[in-house]
């Protein structure tokens, strides 16, 4: 075979050292965002190049991976990350939360609960909860050295201000160990409370805005909120068409152009193993209806 | 005529995976402080280093990583040469330079605010200190808490730190500035990162 090799995991040794001494300070100071020199990868930016590099620097040949993206392991995105693991270093890769140590994803936190054996890698694309309220970023460091978080709280209360509840669905701001106000990702506020007190290591990589940061395991993560406007979870109001299940995350499916909707899991792993459990939906179909003629 | 050369001590065997499992473990360690974790990657050492502390360099230091010895391995020749000779970092005599700091004699471990402990804006830039101790199975206990314990967790070393607790307190004190600490006996490594409380355990 003359075909061009990897190191294994893709990257060069000494990117994974510098990788892995920045994932190191960040779980030292849990909510802190570690600097690190990103590189590039070879998918664009905004595919998820923070994440993939913090995969790489940690994954070893015993691992099993999982991917998802927005709760799905079907997905362009999550499917292209699992085959580049797959090709550059070789390892197991599974699509069930339970079965993997090492688990990357966009924008959601699967619905089973995360064990001591594993690791969670989100992919960040704006690190910075303030960035929107301060541009500059020598004035969010700044900030942050001296945890000056009224801002993000006067955001906050010009969303009860203008709507009457805290609008923010998505990214909603948390505080880390009561110190960093920390930026959750783009996963819905729903997720907020499985950060708290996780049993597994938690790592945000960013690749573009060239930062890592960390939630060690059994560490407090607090969601922004008021005495009087308590943060709140949100869901739709319904269960899963496919699997019945009353306490996942719910997307939302446009059926026809007539209004028609139905709501499905997000994460597809818990949707499709409570299906094989026999829980059924309103909209799946019966089970024996694909089986072969006798 | 032959001349005896001394060798030099390997490195790693297979350095990639080698360092991939020697970073889950200090990963590991470092995300569950208190946490005995091990070693299991093989490479030469050269004395005084331990196995578990010569692991650690292979897989962390390189020539941006500024390192401090202490006297008692700054003084052996050996330990100088293997680490420039495998990891390429630079040994440096100022300590406030320091990414790391390897420490074999624990009884003179320099105050910590001699070494670098990161500024407001950048706390990450700050010295990781390695200590070689006599044992992380037994000797006194200390109780620990913080990020990464479930509640309260024992840890029982003989660390041989003089006011290690007071020292650690100061240092909580400095939050989010601090140095984090990696305890190696042998092949075994204890984390105590800058969030950890570390109090001696009365009677």
């Amino acid at each position: 075979m003359n075909a061009p090799t990897y190191n294994f995991a893709y990257l060069d040794e000494q990117t994974k050292r510098m990788i892995r001494r920045a994932i190191l300070k960040a779980i030292a100071i849990p909510g802190y965002q570690v600097p690190f020199a990103s590189r590039e990868m070879p998918m664009p930016y905004g595919w998820g190049t923070g994440g993939v590099q913090v995969t790489a620097a940690i994954l070893g040949p015993d691992d099993r991976l999982k991917v998802i993206d927005q709760g799905s392991d079907d997905t362009t995105n999550a499917i292209s990350i699992r085959k580049f693991f797959q090709k550059t270093a070789g390892v197991a890769v599974t699509t069930s939360t339970v079965n993997a140590t090492v688990i990357q994803t966009r924008h959601r936190i699967h619905e089973a609960q995360l064990g001591a054996h594993q690791v969670l890698v989100y992919q960040v694309p704006i690190p910075e909860p303030l960035r929107f309220l301060e541009p500059r970023e020598t004035e969010t460091r700044r900030m942050h050295a001296l945890a000056e978080y009224g801002l993000i709280h006067v955001k906050l209360y010009e969303d009860i201000a203008r709507f009457g509840h805290i609008a923010t669905a998505y990214a909603y701001p948390v505080k880390v160990n009561a110190r960093y106000v920390m930026d959750p990702s783009p996963t819905p506020k729903f997720d907020n409370p499985k950060m708290d007190n996780c049993e597994a290591l938690q790592l945000f990589g960013a690749g573009r805005e060239k930062r890592i940061y960390a939630i060690p395991p059994y560490t407090t993560v607090q969601s922004l909120d008021f005495e009087d406007y308590p943060f709140e979870p949100y869901k739709h109001k319904a269960c899963c068409a496919l699997c019945n299940a009353a306490d996942s995350y719910l997307d939302e499916i446009v059926t026809d152009d007539k209004g028609s909707r139905m709501f499905v899991c997000s994460d597809t792993d818990y949707c499709e193993t409570r299906q094989a459990q026999g829980h059924r939906g309103s909209e799946n179909a019966s089970p024996f209806a694909e089986s072969r003629h006798a | 005529m032959m001349t005896t050369i001394a060798e030099m001590p390997a490195g790693f065997a297979d350095k990639v995976i080698a360092a991939q499992s020697t970073f889950r473990t200090v990963m590991d360690a470092m995300a569950r402080p208190g946490s005995v974790q091990l070693i299991r990657a093989v490479s030469g050492v050269p004395a005084p280093m331990m196995r578990g502390a010569a692991a650690i360099a292979l897989t962390l230091f390189d020539q941006d990583t500024p390192v401090w010895l202490d006297e008692k391995l700054a003084t052996s020749g050996d330990v100088i040469k293997w680490i420039k000779f495998h990891t390429s970092a630079p040994v440096i005599a100022d300590a406030a330079g320091s990414s790391f700091a390897v420490i074999a004699d624990p009884t003179s471990l320099p105050e910590f605010d001699r070494f670098a402990l990161g500024s407001p804006e950048y706390p990450d830039r700050s010295t990781t200190i390695v200590i070689q101790v006599a044992s992380l199975s037994e000797g006194p206990a200390y109780r620990l808490s913080g990020p990464g314990i479930d509640g309260v967790t024992v840890l029982r070393a003989a660390i041989g730190v003089p006011d290690l607790a007071d020292r650690l307190a100061e240092n909580a004190c400095r939050f989010p500035r601090g140095i984090d600490l990696l305890l190696v006996s042998g092949e075994s490594i204890v984390a105590l990162p800058r969030t950890t409380q570390f109090v001696a355990q009365e009677g």
